[in-house]
C-alpha cells in the first residue's frame, strides 16, 4: 500500500501542489454528495410546493395551510410539543439535581437506569401505553373498572394528554442527560464558595447551580423540542383511531390516502413546508426564551460536590425514582412481553393463555417479518459504514483543512439535524422516484439515501470530536519523519481517530434499527422495515403479534446498546 | 485569645483502592487572633482536608473544631454548622468566580444574602474593589479578565463582609510566578489593613515563609512540626521537614572506631565528631547545597562530576558512595569537572536513618 502511495498522489516533489489536490478533491466529493443527498431533496420540496412545471404557482400551498383540519394538526403539533418540552425539561432537571447532587443512593445504577427510556423506540412505548391505558380494552383501565365497578376508565390514552405524556417518558432523557454531565464536569468550588459567602442550599441552587447549566437545559430541551415537533410513531399510534392528527401524522396520512399519486406527494410536500416553518419559528422563540450564554464551568481540581443531605426525604424520594422507572420502563416491557405471549388479544394475563407461539410465528413463519428484519440490518449496517466515511470526511475537511466555503459544508451537513426525518423523506421521494431519470421508488435504496442524509450529522460530529482531540502536532511529526501527507493520514490520523469512528457506527446503526419516521413513507412491498413491520402488524389489528415482535426489536436494540456501552468504556480505559 | 482551634480532629476516608485511609490524624493546634498561618504540606498530605473542615465542607470523624468561643463542629454531641452560617471567607485556587455575574455582583453576593440595604452594598463593594485594585471594572464580567484580576474577585468576595477568619486555598497556584509575589504582597497588606486571621494552605515553602507568622508542615495526616518560620527552617524536627523546606542533601553514613564515613567508604572519612543519640551507629547527615564547602585538601574525597554556572552561584555535583550531593558556591574557586577536590560540612542536622510511620503509609499508598 506504502508503495503505491508513493508513486500516487503524494510525492515529495510535487508535494504542495498535491496536497492541495487532495484537499479540494476532498472538498468537491463532500460538497456533491451532500448537496445530492440533503441540498436537492430539500429544494424539491420547495419546488414541488411553489411550482407546477416552471411555473410559479401558489394555490396548492394556500389551498393546503387554509384547510382547517391541517390547521387543527399544526396547532395540535404545537400544543403537544409545548408541554411535551416544557413538562419534559422539568422532569429531566429534578431527576438530574437529585442523582447530581443529593445523597439519594445507587446513584451509579439509577444515572443508567435513567437513561433506558432514551434507548426505547418511543413508539413502541405508545403501544405498551395503548395496551395498559386503552380507553376500553387496555388493561390498567379494565383492573381499575372491575375493582371499583366505574363506568368510565381510569385514563384515556388515545388523547392528547396520553400522547403528551408518552412522549414526555421517552424525551426527558435528553435534558436529563445534558444536565447530569454539566453537574458532573462543573467546578464544585463554584457552589462551595457561595455556601462560604452565607446562602444555603435552596438559595445557591436558584443564583448558581441553574444559571450555570442554563446552557445545558437548553440545548437539551432544544433536543426535546425538534424531536417532538417531528415525531411520527407516538401520535400515529395513539391518534389516529381518535382522528387525532399532528402535522407528521397528516403528512403520512395524506400521502398514504392517495396512494402515492403525485398530487397527494405536493400535498404533503405543501404540509411539509408548514411543518418546517414551524420548527423553524419554535426554534427561534425557544432560543429567545433561554437566552444562554457559554461558560467556562469546567472543574479544576477531582474534587467530590458537596452533596445535599436529604435527611428524612431520603426513602421518599428514593420510593419516587424508582416509582418513576417501574412505571416507564418496567411496565410498557411488562405488557409487551406479556400481551406477546398472550393466545389472543383480549384474554386475561394469566399463565394458562400464555404461549410462544406468537414469537415462533413473526420469527420463523413469517416471510414479511424475515424480510423486514434482514432489510432493517443491511440498511443500518450499509447507512451507518456509508455514514460513517463520509461523515468523517466532512469532519477531516471542516476541522482539518482550510479550504473556501467549508462552513457551507458544516451547515449542509448539520441541516438534517433540525429537518424532520418525515419532510426529508418527502424531499427524497421527489428526487429519487423519477424526476431526474433514476427511479428508486419501492426499492430499500431509496430508504437508505434517506438514512445517508438524515445520519450523516451524526457521524461527522462523532468524528469531528476526536479529530479535534488529534493536535497538529502528531501529523507534523509524522511529516518530520519523512511521510507524505497522504501517509500521515492514514497511519497517524485515521488509527487515532477510530475508536470516534466506531462509536459513530454505533450511534447511526441503533437509530436505524428502531426507525419508523422515514421509512414509513418510503416503503414499498418488499422494502419494510423493522419498525414499518411492527406498525403494520399493529394497524391490522394483529396486537399480540405486533407485541412479540416488538419484544424481538426491543431485545435486538438493548444488545446493540451493550455493544456501544461496552466500546465506549474500552476507549476510556 | 485564640481564633481557630482544632481539638484531636480525625478525618478517614473509604477509598477504593486503599480501603481506609486516615487523611487527618489527631490534629490539635490553636491558632491565634489576627494571625497568618499556614498549612504546608506535599499534595495528598491532608491539608486541605483540614481546611475543608474548618469551612465546613467536610464532616469529622473525631474531634471538635471551635471558632472562637463558638463549637461549630463538636463530633462527640453530633453538632455541625453549616458553611454559611460560620461566618468565613474562603479564597479557592481554582478562583471559583461566578462566569454569570459581573465583578460587581459578584462581590456584591455575600451582602446581597444577608439582605443588607442597597446603599449599604454599594458602600462596602464599592471599597472592597478599592482595596483589591479592581476599581474601574465593576461591570465587566469575569472572563474578560486575567487570572490575577480573577484572583483579586475572589479575594474582594471574601473580605466583604469583613470575616474575622480567612481561609485561603492555595490562592496563587494558578498564577504565574511574578504575579504570585504581587499577589503575596497584597494579601500581606489587606491583612494588616483589616486584622483578620488568615489560615493558608500552600505547598510552597518560599510562599509560606514569606506570608506567615506562625506555620505546620505536615505529611501523610499527621503535624510534624509547628513554629516560626525561621525557627522552623533552623531546627528542622526530622527529615521529611528539612526536606520539604528547601533544596537538601542527605548523606547516610556510620561510624566506628571513632571515625564517620559514609555507608561502606570506611577509607574515606568525614572530618567530624560522631553525633550523640544514634546507638545503631547509623544515622542521615542533612545539609544545605550552601553549607558545603568545597576544598582543594583534606576533607571528605571526591571529583566534580557537573558543574553549571546559574548567575547568582555555581551549582557542582559530586558522588559520596551512592549520593550524589550538590553544593552551591557563591564565588568561582576555578573547579573544574574531573578536579578532585574535598568537602567541608558546617552546621550538620543529623536525623534517624530509621524508617517512621509516615514513610510506612507513604510506601503503603505507592505500592496499592
Amino acid at each position: 500500500m506504502k508503495l503505491l502511495l508513493r508513486t500516487g498522489v503524494g510525492t515529495n516533489q510535487w508535494g504542495n501542489n498535491s496536497l492541495f489536490n487532495l484537499n479540494s478533491l476532498l472538498m468537491i466529493l463532500c460538497v456533491l454528495i451532500l448537496f445530492v443527498t440533503v441540498a436537492m431533496p430539500m429544494t424539491m420540496i420547495i419546488y414541488g410546493t411553489f411550482f407546477y412545471g416552471f411555473k410559479l404557482e401558489w394555490k396548492i400551498f394556500l389551498d393546503v395551510v387554509l384547510d382547517p383540519a391541517n390547521i387543527t394538526s399544526m396547532w395540535n403539533t404545537i400544543i403537544i410539543a409545548f408541554w411535551v418540552t416544557t413538562i419534559g425539561t422539568v422532569i429531566g432537571l429534578f431527576y438530574a439535581w437529585l442523582i447530581g447532587r443529593s445523597d439519594i443512593p445507587f446513584k451509579g445504577f439509577m444515572k443508567t437506569l435513567f437513561i433506558i427510556p432514551y434507548m426505547f423506540p418511543p413508539f413502541i412505548g405508545a403501544m405498551a401505553w395503548g395496551l395498559l391505558l386503552a380507553p376500553q380494552s387496555g388493561y390498567l383501565n379494565k383492573l381499575y373498572m372491575s375493582a371499583t365497578g366505574a363506568l368510565e376508565p381510569l385514563l384515556n390514552i388515545n388523547s392528547i394528554w396520553g400522547i403528551i405524556f408518552v412522549e414526555i417518558c421517552y424525551y426527558f432523557p435528553f435534558v436529563f442527560i445534558q444536565v447530569v454531565s454539566a453537574l458532573e464536569r462543573m467546578d464544585p468550588t463554584l457552589e462551595e464558595s457561595a455556601r462560604i459567602a452565607g446562602a444555603n442550599q435552596f438559595y445557591v441552587i436558584r443564583r448558581i447551580t441553574l444559571p450555570l447549566v442554563l446552557p445545558a437545559i437548553a440545548s437539551g430541551a432544544m433536543l426535546i423540542l425538534i424531536s417532538s415537533l417531528s415525531h411520527f410513531g407516538v401520535p400515529a399510534i395513539l391518534g389516529f383511531s381518535q382522528n387525532i392528527f399532528t402535522l407528521p401524522t397528516k403528512i403520512y396520512e395524506l400521502i398514504n390516502r392517495s396512494s402515492g399519486s403525485f398530487e397527494g406527494i405536493r400535498q404533503g410536500a405543501a404540509l411539509s413546508v408548514l411543518l418546517v416553518i414551524v420548527v423553524v419559528a419554535a426554534l427561534w422563540l425557544q432560543r429567545k426564551i433561554l437566552k444562554s450564554g457559554h461558560y467556562d464551568i469546567i472543574r479544576g481540581k477531582s474534587m467530590r460536590p458537596m452533596v445535599i443531605q436529604l435527611r428524612s426525604f431520603k426513602i421518599p424520594l428514593l420510593g419516587l425514582c424508582l416509582g418513576t422507572l417501574l412505571f416507564i420502563v418496567v411496565a410498557p416491557l411488562f405488557i409487551i412481553f406479556a400481551v406477546g405471549m398472550l393466545k389472543a388479544y383480549g384474554l386475561p394475563l394469566s399463565l394458562e393463555n400464555m404461549t410462544l407461539r406468537n414469537f415462533e410465528y413473526v420469527l420463523f413463519h413469517s416471510q414479511m417479518v424475515r424480510d423486514a428484519i434482514g432489510n432493517s440490518f443491511v440498511l443500518a449496517i450499509m447507512a451507518a459504514i456509508i455514514s460513517m466515511f463520509v461523515g468523517t470526511m466532512i469532519a477531516y475537511v471542516v476541522v482539518k483543512v482550510d479550504v473556501k466555503g467549508k462552513s457551507l459544508l458544516e451547515i449542509l451537513s448539520l441541516l438534517p439535524y433540525s429537518v424532520p426525518g418525515i419532510v426529508l423523506a418527502i424531499g427524497v421521494i421527489l428526487m429519487w422516484s423519477g424526476a431526474f431519470y433514476i427511479n428508486l421508488y419501492n426499492t430499500i435504496w431509496i430508504i437508505l439515501i434517506a438514512y445517508i442524509a438524515r445520519y450523516v450529522a451524526f457521524a461527522m460530529k462523532s468524528s469531528s470530536a476526536s479529530l479535534q482531540q488529534v493536535h497538529s502536532s502528531l501529523e507534523e511529526a509524522s511529516r518530520s519523519c519523512g511521510a507524505t501527507y497522504t501517509e500521515s493520514l492514514i497511519d497517524i490520523t485515521l488509527p487515532l481517530i477510530r475508536p470516534g469512528m466506531i462509536a459513530g457506527f454505533f450511534l447511526i446503526f441503533l437509530p436505524v434499527m428502531r426507525e419508523l419516521t422515514t421509512s414509513v413513507l418510503l416503503y414499498g412491498p418488499f422494502s419494510r422495515t423493522l419498525g414499518v413491520a411492527i406498525y403494520s402488524i399493529n394497524s391490522e389489528g394483529n396486537t399480540v403479534q405486533a407485541a412479540a415482535l416488538s419484544g424481538v426489536a426491543i431485545i435486538i436494540i438493548m444488545l446493540g446498546e451493550l455493544t456501544l456501552r461496552f466500546i465506549t468504556r474500552e476507549r476510556k480505559g | 485569645m485564640s481564633q481557630v482551634e482544632l481539638k484531636s480532629v480525625t478525618k478517614r476516608f473509604k477509598t477504593k483502592t486503599l480501603g481506609l485511609v486516615t487523611a487527618v490524624q489527631n490534629f490539635n493546634l490553636t491558632i491565634r487572633e489576627g494571625e497568618c498561618f499556614s498549612f504546608l504540606g506535599p499534595s495528598g498530605c491532608g491539608k486541605t482536608t483540614t481546611l475543608r473542615m474548618i469551612a465546613g465542607f467536610e464532616d469529622l470523624s473525631d474531634g471538635e473544631i471551635w471558632l472562637g468561643e463558638t463549637p461549630v463542629s463538636v463530633k462527640a454531641k453530633n453538632l455541625y454548622v453549616l458553611p454559611e452560617n460560620r461566618g468565613l471567607g474562603m479564597v479557592f485556587q481554582a478562583f471559583a468566580v461566578w462566569p454569570h455575574l459581573s465583578v460587581f455582583e459578584n462581590v456584591a453576593f455575600p451582602l446581597q444574602v444577608r439582605s443588607e440595604s442597597r446603599s449599604e452594598i454599594e458602600k462596602k463593594v464599592k471599597e472592597a474593589l478599592r482595596q483589591t485594585n479592581l476599581s474601574g471594572l465593576e461591570w465587566v464580567y469575569p472572563s474578560d479578565l486575567s487570572g490575577g484580576q480573577q484572583q483579586r474577585i475572589a479575594l474582594a468576595r471574601a473580605i466583604v463582609t469583613s470575616p474575622r477568619v480567612l481561609l485561603l486555598d492555595e490562592p496563587l497556584s494558578n498564577l504565574d510566578p511574578k504575579l504570585r509575589e504581587i499577589m503575596r504582597f497584597e494579601i500581606k497588606e489587606l491583612q494588616r489593613k483589616y486584622n483578620f486571621t488568615i489560615i493558608y494552605v500552600t505547598h510552597d515553602q518560599a510562599e509560606a515563609m514569606a506570608l506567615s507568622d506562625r506555620m505546620l508542615v505536615m505529611d501523610m495526616g499527621v503535624i510534624m512540626q509547628v513554629d516560626t518560620p525561621q525557627n522552623m527552617y533552623n531546627n528542622p524536627i526530622n527529615q521529611f521537614v528539612f526536606g520539604f523546606l528547601g533544596l537538601s542533601n542527605f548523606l547516610t553514613v556510620e561510624w566506628a572506631d571513632g571515625k564517620v564515613y559514609p555507608v561502606g567508604k570506611k577509607d574515606n572519612p568525614l572530618d567530624c565528631a560522631i553525633p550523640a543519640g544514634f546507638p545503631e551507629r547509623r544515622a542521615v547527615m542533612a545539609l544545605r547545597p550552601n553549607e558545603i564547602e568545597l576544598v582543594t585538601e583534606g576533607g571528605l574525597r571526591t571529583a566534580i562530576k557537573q558543574r553549571i554556572f546559574l548567575g547568582d552561584f555555581i551549582e557542582y555535583r559530586v558522588q559520596v558512595g551512592e549520593t550524589e550531593l550538590r553544593i552551591q558556591s557563591i564565588r568561582d574557586q576555578g573547579f573544574r569537572v574531573g578536579d578532585n577536590c574535598g568537602l567541608k560540612f558546617s552546621r550538620i542536622k543529623w536525623y534517624s536513618a530509621k524508617k517512621d510511620k509516615s514513610d510506612e503509609e507513604r510506601e503503603r499508598r505507592k505500592i496499592i
